[in-house]
């Protein structure tokens, strides 16, 4: 017991990292172990995923898809993170997770029609463990909660993840999942991509927080900050995590510090208001796929031609997925009012009449 | 048969399900160990362990997400909202999220979950704590929305309400908790959701209610019958959304009037929608406007006016007498 006016706060934390921004081990300690083919594993997707950022923003202007948002910048904390995962775990995305959500197994095409506002989209496969991206900031924060403590009742090793941004650790909700998991140990794993922009509103007007990571000591749960520009870096401390967490030793907090680009969705935002050019530099010259691609080249493992023949590979889905969207049958109605409930009430049979049956 | 108050009969389904299906969990403020703040839980934890029935921090919406989750990995949540003036704490879970949970998955996942919450005026609690917010609840697509007004269909209700795979909103009384004593069968039973109960027959008015209005309707039609000899029908919802229309309107061609009584506020709510689907599907079987009975359109009173506040027997009356006389 202290007899001094002391406030209670955050214990000082440091930013994990394993690669700089060179490619080279700064913490060999926390080098994953991971073989050379899962190196390469890691590599294609962050590369296939650059590929698919552009295509999309491209296919948007062009009106081929709806609501958008973009990803390059993000990719090593979003493939970092969801490569500790295994197929069992289940996924609570945010709006702009839909690489992971893919990843994780969802067809690239329903992906498509997912951003253009088709419910084919969000059927998921039943073999894949994801719901989709959550709209409302914070909801996915609960739910992962409750999705976690089930598998931890049904007594099974599997994790629940979520991601929410900066911005979002402000939501209520962001507390009371954190504090729901922290209180009954639920094998619950929350990565908040720091961005350091909710939008337009920059992460010093968000919180006086110091740190995002440190949110977790309030729910009495592990808070990590992480190079999230460093792909091996987030895998580590995820893989750490999860593996954690499936041994009963509950839930955790990641704080990645990473950057977008881009606008924050397609729909109109214009990041020249409110980020400098500088910024932006600053951080595309530490750019994730060029830290891990030296770091590969320095092990021999990665050239040139593997990257050209992941892009390629990479165009050819994205225009193969783009056509299974374009032929899948149109929503309709009466459609739409069917799945409203299990068995649609009288009411509801009577509003599909306005309609006309389905063809 | 047992005689049941309406809270012992929800204590009583809680535990047949418990019983009857393992997915089945009930959990929320204070359910637990100390069984609830009205003893609706009272027992279940000390018979199911702490992993069936158990406590939750103290958030709301922090419930709902956990219902929703839960309900993803195969469970059946029963959540308790302490008192349904809370809900706009959890409003996100529940309208937002498990009402369509089903539509954004096209028809691949569900939320079986079931939000149980006193609710009710005539007992004097603080604010936000008797609000009549089912209308709120019925605008919502893809909700069910059940407010039993005894003992045996409580039971019977929330058996079908758990068993639903979509989500229910259960709400219960305050007033009628511990007000009266019914019989109540051992074991399980259901009634169906979506059934209305014609709770008293008559020829000349039909009312139409739903909740602890069932009982202040009863009173006024007796009342009618004695001052005035005439017969009126009640009709108990049982469920507000969806609303069962045809029983309704089998009673109109009966009585040709009709008066909606309900204890939430005037306008936008269920009187309204039960009125619009009269007009819809029985005009011409109507000899007078249909008219609603209802609390003003303030918030809810406090204790000192409430009893003024809520609608009562007399002002049933009263409409009877002016839907008889047009």
């Amino acid at each position: 017991m202290s007899t001094n006016l002391e406030a209670i706060r955050a214990e000082e934390q440091e930013t994990i990292q394993v690669l700089d921004p060179d490619g080279n081990i700064v913490s060999k300690d926390l080098e994953p172990d991971l073989s050379d083919d899962q190196l390469r594993e890691i590599m294609t997707r962050m590369v296939y995923t650059r590929v698919w950022d552009q295509r999309a923003i491209s296919l948007n202007r062009q009106g081929r898809l709806g609501f958008y948002a973009p990803v390059a910048g993000q990719e090593a904390t979003m493939i970092g993170s969801h490569f500790a995962m295994n197929k069992e775990d289940f996924l609570l995305p945010s709006y702009r997770d839909i690489p992971q959500i893919v990843w994780h197994g969802l067809p690239l095409y329903q992906a498509f029609l997912y951003s253009r506002g088709h419910q084919t989209g969000g059927k998921i496969p039943e073999d894949v463990n994801v719901l989709m991206p959550q709209i409302i900031i914070g909801a996915q924060i609960i739910q992962t909660t409750g999705v976690a403590y089930g598998f931890k009742l049904n007594g099974e090793k599997r994790v629940a993840l979520t991601y929410i941004g900066d911005g979002g650790t402000s939501q209520g909700d962001f507390y009371e999942g954190v504090n729901f998991a922290g209180a009954y140990q639920a094998p619950a794993i929350f990565i908040v991509q720091n961005n350091r922009y909710a939008i337009s509103v920059p992460i010093e007007k968000q919180t006086a927080a110091d740190t995002l990571a440190q949110k977790a000591v309030a729910a009495g749960i592990p808070g990590y900050q992480v190079d999230g520009m460093d792909v091996l870096a987030v895998y580590a401390v995820a893989n750490k995590v999860a593996e954690k967490a499936r041994n009963g030793e509950g839930p955790a907090l990641i704080e990645s510090l990473t950057y977008r680009y881009g606008p924050h969705t397609m729909a109109g935002d214009d990041p020249t208001r409110y980020r400098t050019n500088e910024e932006a530099t600053e951080w595309e010259n530490n750019d994730p796929i060029v830290r891990f691609r030296k770091y590969l080249e320095a092990k021999g493992i990665w050239s040139e031609e593997d990257e050209n023949k992941v892009m390629e590979e990479a165009k050819e889905d994205i225009s193969a997925a783009i056509k299974k969207a374009d032929e899948i049958e149109k929503m309709t109605v009466p459609g739409l009012i069917d799945t409203m409930f299990e068995k649609t009430p009288d009411h509801l049979e009577e509003q599909k009449e306005w309609f006309g049956t389905e063809e | 048969m047992a005689q049941m108050t309406m809270i012992q009969a929800i204590t009583d389904a809680m535990k047949v399900e418990l019983e009857n299906d393992p997915s089945v969990l009930v959990f929320g403020e204070d359910v637990g160990h100390n069984g609830g703040v009205f003893r609706a839980t009272d027992g279940l934890q000390k018979e199911f362990g702490e992993e069936r029935v158990f406590d939750t921090p103290l958030a709301e919406s922090g419930i709902g997400g956990l219902a929703i989750g839960l309900g993803l990995t195969g469970y059946r949540p029963v959540a308790e909202i302490q008192f349904f003036g809370f809900v706009f704490e959890v409003m996100d879970s529940i309208v937002g999220q498990a009402a369509r949970m089903r539509y954004r998955s096209g028809g691949r996942y569900n939320s079986p979950v079931v939000f149980r919450a006193p609710f009710g005026g005539g007992v004097k609690t603080p604010e936000l704590h008797a609000d009549s917010l089912e209308g709120l609840m019925a605008q919502s697509p893809g909700l069910k929305v059940v407010i039993p007004s005894n003992p045996y269909d409580a039971k019977g209700l929330l058996v079908s309400a758990i068993r639903d795979n979509d989500p229910v909103v259960f709400l219960e009384h305050m007033k009628l908790y511990r007000s009266f004593r019914g019989e109540v069968p051992e074991g399980e039973y259901t009634i169906p959701l979506g059934k209305a109960n014609v709770v008293r027959e008559g020829s000349d008015v039909t009312i139409v209610t739903y909740g602890a209005m069932v009982h202040t309707s009863l009173k006024a039609a007796e009342q009618a019958e004695k001052e005035r000899g005439v017969s009126v029908e009640v009709i108990d919802l049982r469920t507000v959304s969806p609303i069962d229309i045809d029983t309704v309107v089998e009673s109109i061609k009966k009585t040709n009037r009709a008066i909606v009584v309900q204890e939430a506020q005037n306008k936008a709510g269920v009187a309204p929608e039960i009125i619009t689907q009269i007009n819809e599907k029985a005009i011409l079987h109507l000899e007078a406007p249909v008219l609603r009975v209802t609390a003003p359109d303030t918030v809810f009173a406090f204790a000192a006016i409430e009893d003024e506040w809520l609608p009562d027997p007399k002002r049933v009356n009263k409409a009877i007498n002016e839907v008889l006389d047009f």
